[in-house]
This record gives structure tokens, C-alpha cells and sequence, in this order.
């Protein structure tokens, strides 16, 4: 594979079924976290469009095969958005629907931070912010070593960006000319104590990325054929790294949690639950 | 008596390892230091410079790994700690097989000061699940140990010296090292030195002291602090039934951590421990500052004495 499926990304029917996906995944986000009375749904809410975009029509991996070492990397860092990633894994057929209720279990497959060790399909060990971008700069280096065409995706927070690391790894992208490294950021303004603007302002993130020599694209991050174009546009930059800023909104679809930092870390009570689910029905 | 430093060691262990494609070496602006840019020269399109990152080093090793390669990462001892949590999270918690090494551990690094001078390293990495810690005393069982890493599935830190000390090893007894198995030097009865890096030349001399004065001691060089050769020192605790530990390391949770910790489990006895007296160093002769801060051969001399005299 390698680039997006050659059809019109507007075509209508095509979005649409990609938005069908991201709803179900929003349901299961919202029950996952009730059931364990504890995770973070407001940022597996704000990136779930952007996993459906990417796990529907571009990575090239296999449930059947999730360790195939050609298989397209992608490298969730900001690994609270565990739920957003069991969701997608389930509706792409690593995950069954028994394997979402272990979420945070003594045991379970689906563990509080998405864990390589522990979940197929996972690619990347993470929890602790900062360092999948590093990461995806190895498996990058490892597929052009390998003189393979698999394209490594990497999601960041937009709070993950006050880690000094981040910027570590934008250096070395871009001196390494790493074009088969691809990046989205879901700027989606909330972290876990409080808004991005009053815990440690970032002021222009598209400004900074470009003054690391990134190439640099924003769009609506819950736009679907905003989304499947941006992909487009980040498998046609090879000559070195790309990053999209996606403006999301924290807690997206449920309108209790949208815009609300209470609802990084926190789950649903049975009748915010019940609530969610009308609106996602 | 050969003079070398366990860093010219790995930097030709690297270079016994140009076969092996699957060999990815990565610096943090230290290759000339730490003698990874042996394999740069040589290499330079298996080599990568991640400029004076050593978080994002550590990660973009993990990623290499996790997609098949056998990153080999360096720099300073007292560096690598820059990345802590990187090693922890994503390096030791998915038990990827990355190879770290520290050069310039200890306070024999000398005049550069206490900045560099690591004396940590070996209790910080002794403490992560999945790691292998080793710390060879010389260039031939660096490059030997460095060898067979490109065949250990998990990872590992190896911390070497800066300055030159007398080689232990020749190429044939250095070939058969095992990562986990504690060499016997010299042996005898009346008590065990287990030492590493630059204190096992230290605990020779201390050995030839004894034994002119009828005391006879066994000198371990023990190159692996994690695996620990448990069977080693309980084979040691009845034979010589008293131990002295000597590292060029704080005393808290080194190497005398390691093996205080495995004899109160299993046969407590007497134990004495020489190494760096939970401060920092300063700049000096690495000579001059083994002297002054109780790590000298008399110092091991004595503590072997102590040690002998509370059996």
C-alpha cells in the first residue's frame, strides 16, 4: 500500500462511513471509561476522527498479522488516549469486544496507557509524555534502513509539546530528513490540570513546527475530508518530516465534556453515561 | 604491565560487530570520548548523530529496536541519566534490546571534576527490571562483553573508564567471558574480593599486599553487576567466609549493594565495602583522588583486614 486509496477524498459516501466508525468508537470511548470508573476520555474524544480517517483508509496493518515487520507504524504518544486506541483496534479487528472490558483490569489486554507489550496492534509503549515522536524517528530510520516504503504516523498532544523532548526529536527530523515520518498533532487546547492557555501558553504551534524546518499543514480536526486530505498531503512531503495540526475539540460529540478539563481524566457516572450515549446514538 | 582504558575497549567491540548489519550505532556529540566514532569512520551510514539529546537518543534507539536493529547508544556515564526515565519507559519496560554505555563512570575520571564523575550509575540501572548491568575493567573484556551484546535480547548498560589502567585480561581468557559470570583471578582462603572497572587492578595489588603478611585472598573481577553471580559468591561465602567489595562507585546500591543484599539473604557475613563514601568527587589525578577518598589498594588492604577479623 502505502498512500491513501485513489479515490476523491470529498466523495461523500466514503467520509461518511469513516464518521459512522468514529461514532461507534466515540459509544465504546464513553463505556470504557464508565466501566472502569476511571481513563480519559476527553482526548480519545478530540482524536478519534483522525484515528478513524487513518486506521480506515491508510495504514497498511493486519489484524491477522499485527507483528508483520512491514506493517506501517503508528505510534500513539499521547498514551491516555488509550480508549480512543482500543476503540480503533476493535473496529479494525485486534480487539474484541470481550477485550474492551478488561480495560484497566488486573490482567487485561487493554492496559491503562496503551502498551506494546500487551495489546496487538499497539505499536508503542507510552504513558509518559514526550517521547513517542523519538521512537517514531527509530522505526523511520529502521524502515529506510530497510529500504521499505511503510510510513510511520505519530500522534502528540498538544500539551505533550511542553516536553523539552519533543523538540529534541524535531531537530533530529528534520537534520536526519526523515520524509517517511508523519505527524498530527491534536491540538485540542486542554491538558490534565487545566486549558494548554493557563498551564503553559504554546502560543503559535504551527509557527514553531515550521520554524523547525517541518513542513506544516492546520485543518479541522473533526472535518473528515479535511482529515483524509491532510493524509494525502502528508504522503506526498518525502524529501522530510510533516506534521498537521488538527484543531480539535476536547471531549468531541459529548456535550457535557466538550471544552472541559474536568473530563481529561475522568469518566462518566451511570447518568452522564446514559446522557452520552443519546447523544452518540 | 599493558596499560589501556575500557573505553578504547568498546569502541573496538563495536568494530568486531561491523559484520552484523543489524548493528546501528548512535552518539550524543561524545563519539570521540566514548570511541563509538571508531565505528563512525568506518561506517558512517549505520552510525547516527542525535546531537546533545540524549532523551530523544534513547528513544529513537528504542523505535530502531523495536523494528529489528541492535542500537548500540553512548555517551557520558553521568549522561545517560539525562534519559533515566526514557531507559525505564521505553526502553526497559518493553524490555527492548537497546545497548547503552556510559564511558567516563567513576571519580578515577579525574580533573574534569564531579559534573562528570558518575557514581550512581550502576545502582540506577541495577534497579530496572529487564537490565543487564556490566562494568569490565579493561579494553579487552569491554570489546569481548560488547561482542556477545549483539546476541543478548535484552538491554543492557555498560559503563566504562575514561583513563588507562593495567589490562587484566589476554584475548584468549577475555574471549571466554560470559555476561553473568564472575571471573576468578586469583584465589585463596581468607577472604573475597569482588571488585570491577578500574578497582580490580586496585584489589590485585591489595592481594599481593596480603599475602605478604600470610594472608591470602580470592580476587573476583566481577564484570556483570546484574545478573549477579549469586553462585560465585555463595561458593565464595564458604570457602573464605568473609567478603571486601571495591568499585569506583558510591557504596550505596553498586556492586557492595548487589552482594550485601544477596549475602543477608542467603549467608550473612562479614562485609566490607570500598568505594566512593555517599559524596561527590572533585577535579584531580584519577590516581590521587582514589587515594584521597579511601579507594586506593591500601584501602582495600585494610578493609580485607576488618573484614577478616569480624568472622
Amino acid at each position: 500500500m502505502g498512500s491513501l486509496v485513489e479515490d476523491n477524498p470529498s466523495n461523500s459516501d466514503s467520509s461518511d462511513l469513516l464518521i459512522e466508525t468514529a461514532r461507534r468508537c466515540r459509544r465504546e470511548i464513553v463505556k470504557m471509561t464508565h466501566r472502569a470508573a476511571a481513563g480519559h476520555p476527553g482526548g480519545s474524544l478530540s482524536a478519534i476522527d483522525i484515528l478513524a480517517a487513518l486506521y480506515g483508509r491508510r495504514l497498511n496493518v493486519d489484524p491477522q498479522n499485527p507483528d508483520d515487520p512491514e506493517r506501517d507504524r503508528f505510534i500513539m504518544s499521547k498514551g491516555h488516549a488509550s480508549p480512543g486506541m482500543y476503540a480503533i483496534l476493535h473496529e479494525s479487528g485486534f480487539l474484541s469486544k470481550e477485550d474492551l472490558t478488561s480495560f484497566r483490569k488486573l490482567g487485561g489486554v487493554c492496559q491503562g496507557h496503551v502498551d506494546m507489550k500487551w495489546t496487538p496492534g499497539v505499536d508503542f509503549s507510552a504513558g509518559s509524555l514526550g517521547m513517542g515522536l523519538s521512537f517514531g524517528i527509530g522505526c523511520a530510520l529502521a524502515a529506510r534502513l530497510d529500504g521499505s516504503d511503510r510510513t510511520t504516523f505519530v500522534m502528540l498532544g498538544d500539551g505533550e509539546l511542553q516536553e523539552g523532548q519533543i523538540w529534541e526529536a524535531a531537530i533530529a527530523a528534520v537534520h536526519h530528513e526523515i520524509g517517511n515520518l508523519k505527524v498530527f498533532v491534536d491540538r485540542n487546547r486542554i491538558q490534565n490540570d487545566d486549558f494548554v492557555e493557563k498551564q503553559m501558553r504554546i502560543f503559535d504551534v504551527a509557527a514553531k513546527w515550521h520554524g523547525f524546518g517541518w513542513a506544516v499543514r492546520e485543518i479541522d480536526g473533526h472535518d473528515m475530508d479535511e482529515i483524509l486530505s491532510a493524509i494525502q498531503w502528508l504522503d506526498s512531503i518525502t524529501d522530510g518530516p510533516a506534521v498537521v495540526i488538527a484543531h480539535t475539540v476536547k471531549g468531541k460529540g459529548v456535550s457535557f465534556m466538550e471544552n472541559n478539563p474536568k473530563f481529561h481524566g475522568a469518566a462518566p457516572n451511570d447518568e452522564q453515561l446514559a446522557q452520552a450515549l443519546e447523544e452518540l446514538a | 604491565m599493558t596499560l589501556a582504558a575500557s573505553r578504547d575497549g568498546y569502541g573496538n567491540g563495536l568494530m568486531g560487530l561491523v559484520h552484523d548489519e543489524k548493528v546501528i550505532v548512535l552518539e550524543a556529540d561524545l563519539g570521540k570520548s566514548t570511541k563509538s566514532q571508531m565505528f563512525r569512520q568506518a561506517h558512517p551510514e549505520r552510525t547516527f548523530s542525535l546531537g546533545i539529546s540524549e532523551q530523544n537518543m534513547m528513544l529513537v534507539a528504542a523505535g530502531l529496536a523495536s523494528c529489528g536493529y541492535k542500537p548500540f547508544a553512548s555517551t557520558f556515564a553521568i549522561f545517560t541519566q539525562r534519559g533515566f526515565e526514557q531507559i525505564r519507559n521505553g526502553i526497559a519496560r518493553p524490555n527492548l534490546p537497546v545497548h547503552i554505555c556510559g564511558s567516563h563512570g567513576g571519580i578515577h575520571t579525574g580533573t574534569d571534576g564531579s559534573s562528570a564523575q558518575s557514581i550512581a550509575d550502576l545502582a540506577i540501572y541495577r534497579s530496572l527490571p529487564n537490565m543487564s548491568v556490566m562494568h569490565p575493567c579493561d579494553d579487552l573484556s569491554a570489546e569481548a562483553l560488547t561482542i556477545k551484546l549483539a546476541n543478548y535480547d535484552s538491554p543492557s548498560y555498560t559503563r566504562t573508564a575514561r583513563n588507562k589502567t593495567p589490562r587484566i585480561y589476554d584475548s584468549e581468557s577475555a574471549a571466554s567471558l560470559q555476561i553473568g559470570k564472575g571471573t576468578v583471578l586469583r584465589s585463596g582462603k581468607d577472604v573475597a574480593i569482588i571488585s570491577c572497572g578500574v578497582m580490580v587492578a586496585k584489589a590485585l595489588t591489595a592481594a599481593d599486599n596480603l599475602s605478604s603478611s600470610g594472608i591470602e585472598a580470592t580476587v573476583v573481577d566481577m564484570h556483570t553487576i546484574k545478573p549477579l553471580d549469586e553462585e560465585l559468591i555463595s561458593r565464595l561465602a564458604e570457602e573464605c567466609g568473609c567478603f571486601v567489595t571495591s568499585e569506583d562507585h558510591s557504596i550505596i546500591g553498586g556492586l557492595g549493594g548487589a552482594v550485601a543484599e544477596y549475602l543477608s539473604a542467603t549467608t550473612p557475613l562479614p562485609l566490607e565495602r570500598v568505594g566512593v563514601k555517599d559524596h561527590y568527587g572533585e577535579s584531580g589525578d584519577g590516581e590521587e583522588l582514589l587515594s584521597k577518598y579511601g579507594m586506593s589498594s591500601d584501602d582495600i588492604t585494610s578493609a580485607s583486614q576488618r573484614a577478616i577479623e569480624r568472622k
